[in-house]
């Protein structure tokens, strides 16, 4: 085991992994941007290094300075965190090729996972559902219509050469397909240069699960889903274990899948395997793999025990896995709510700026995971997460108390907040009821929003 | 005597003057702006705001780089107006 970790990242997932290194008996090295030099993490490391000016592509995105940086403190490792370098294969690789150790898989599973087509192609030989698709690129009616025979309606037309959700249609029927096509492919020519499209199932009411999974380069564990469903302009804001929406059949199907899915590729260190859920058939469907820590991961941790980045530092030293499967149970429920400085009020404004004060909730089965501190500027620069409030309890509904009571005694003064949007979520018939999908929290911004205009 | 104007950043974030990194810049230096123009993106929190000149003219110069660190109320560029 290595004695030195860097840590390459900022805001309360480098607070998070310098805890748990610090519990392993580790040193620790933050690194900063200049917009960071005050931050929770620099405080609490051993060392902290700077590593450039505020905008990330020249601090926390530049790799040669975070090896420099590795370098000038000896730090044998370096844990990416989420975001930034996390995902990237040359990061992965350099940070072995200058002879020390990457917190995460191998850069070739970073590459694979992170190809779209490469991955589909991996789950269809682990046999892992993927949404039903045709093969890119269609450019003829006839072999549409076949296609969405067989994928079957309702089906998504998607430009081949598009992206970021433009240029795509919803079908519903056959009766419709002609005529949405021709427009779609005069759409794409217009807009890419390329008329050929992609046809995909649509799920009308999906909802967004996905299964969290360690693993030592050989052996594979899942420590079960995490329902985040939750989500605005594809951003998670509310993220909870078990998943309410399945029973115990389809939760063993869905993450024996996502075991074979990663030990098929020799997955090491943690990860998460997220599927879309459709609740009309029953049918879950492999879309992505996310090889790093995620920003919901301690929902897992509460439910199962497991300190998720601590096993990733240890299999990253070399040990093997020290769980079995059989060990590893769900306990009761938990739910993570993310308090972004963001106004609910002004449309999701960004609200940077000084914290004047903080209260955070405390008490029995309450988790803060935060850089906050009281006179701490929040810098323009980053992502707008401040802190992470997680409940646990015996069931779900004590758990939907016990997180109204813990955001009943939050408080975050200086700056706006989203702590009053899950206030209203947690309070909701259809949260309580836990009826909801990835579209829900869009329409609910969107309705309230409406409401707001016309009074 | 020519009067010259000052087009301000409203947010603190980063200052981008191009709409994507492959694309050219949205105005240059000596070029004619309408009032309205859109001059440059400001990145905060990962979200993106346009800034608009608020005067019509000709664009003496860019006071601020591109992707350097802005604060609110920061001259971004010079516009003479007259």
């Amino acid at each position: 085991m290595f004695d030195k970790l860097l840590v390459a990242n900022r805001g309360e997932i480098a607070v998070r992994i310098i805890r748990a290194a610090k519990e392993l008996g580790l040193r620790t090295v933050a690194v900063y941007s200049d917009a960071d030099r005050d931050s929770l993490a620099v405080r609490m490391a051993d060392e902290a290094i700077r590593i450039g000016p505020p905008p990330a592509a020249k601090s926390y995105l530049n790799i040669e300075a975070i090896i420099d940086a590795a370098r000038q403190s000896a730090a044998q490792a370096i844990h990416p965190g989420y975001g930034f370098l996390s995902e990237n294969a040359r990061f992965a690789e350099a940070v072995e090729t200058a002879g020390l150790i990457f917190v995460g898989p191998r850069a070739e599973t970073i590459r694979l996972m992170g190809d779209k087509v490469a991955a589909r192609a991996a789950a269809i030989a682990a046999d892992v559902p993927i949404v039903p698709g045709s093969e890119a690129g269609i450019s003829k009616m006839d072999d549409a219509i076949a296609a969405a025979r067989r994928i079957g309606f309702p089906v998504m037309l998607k430009a081949s050469a598009g992206g970021g959700g433009r240029g795509i249609r919803v079908v519903h029927d056959e009766a419709a397909f002609a005529h949405q096509f021709h427009t779609a492919q005069a759409e794409a020519q217009a807009a890419f240069g390329n008329g050929a499209l992609y046809l995909e199932r649509f799920l009308r009411r999906a909802r967004h699960l996905e299964v969290q999974v360690l693993g030592d380069g050989e052996r594979v564990v899942h420590c079960f889903e995490r329902e985040c469903s939750l989500q605005r302009r594809r951003q998670k804001i509310w993220e909870e274990a078990p998943a309410p929406a399945i029973d115990d059949e389809t939760r063993r199907a869905l993450c024996d899948s996502a075991v074979r899915l990663a030990e098929r590729s020799g997955y090491r260190g943690a990860g998460t395997l997220e599927y879309l859920y459709d609740q009309e058939t029953g049918e879950f469907f492999f879309i992505e793999m996310n090889t790093r820590i995620q920003v919901e991961h301690p929902v897992t941790e509460l439910v199962t025990g497991i300190d998720l980045v601590r096993e990733m530092i240890r299999i990253a030293g070399g040990e093997r896995l020290r769980l079995s499967q059989p060990d590893i149970r769900m306990v009761g429920a938990a739910i993570e709510v993310r308090i972004n400085a963001e106004d609910p009020d002004r449309n999701f404004h960004p609200a940077p700026g000084r914290v004047t004060a903080v209260t955070w909730p405390g008490g029995p089965g309450v988790r803060v995971d935060s850089m906050l501190y009281p006179g701490y500027v929040v810098p323009p620069y980053y992502d707008s997460l401040l802190a992470k409030i997680i409940v646990h309890a015996e069931t779900r509904n004590l758990a939907l108390s016990r997180l109204r009571r813990a955001l009943d005694e939050l408080e975050i003064t200086g700056i706006a907040t989203t702590a009053a949007l899950h206030k209203r979520l947690a309070g909701l018939d259809e949260v309580q009821a836990a009826r909801f999908d990835t579209g829900f929290l869009e329409q609910l911004v969107n309705a309230q929003a409406q409401v707001a205009r016309s009074a | 005597m020519m009067a010259q104007h000052e087009v301000l950043s409203p947010l603190p974030g980063i200052f981008y003057r191009r709409p994507a990194p492959e694309k050219p810049a949205y105005k240059e230096n000596g070029d004619r702006v309408a009032e309205g123009d859109v001059v440059g993106l400001v990145e905060v929190m990962k979200q993106f705001t346009e800034i608009h000149a608020d005067a019509g003219g000709k664009i003496v110069r860019f006071l601020v780089e591109n992707e350097a660190p802005i604060e609110p109320g920061q001259a971004v560029l010079l516009i003479e107006t007259a």
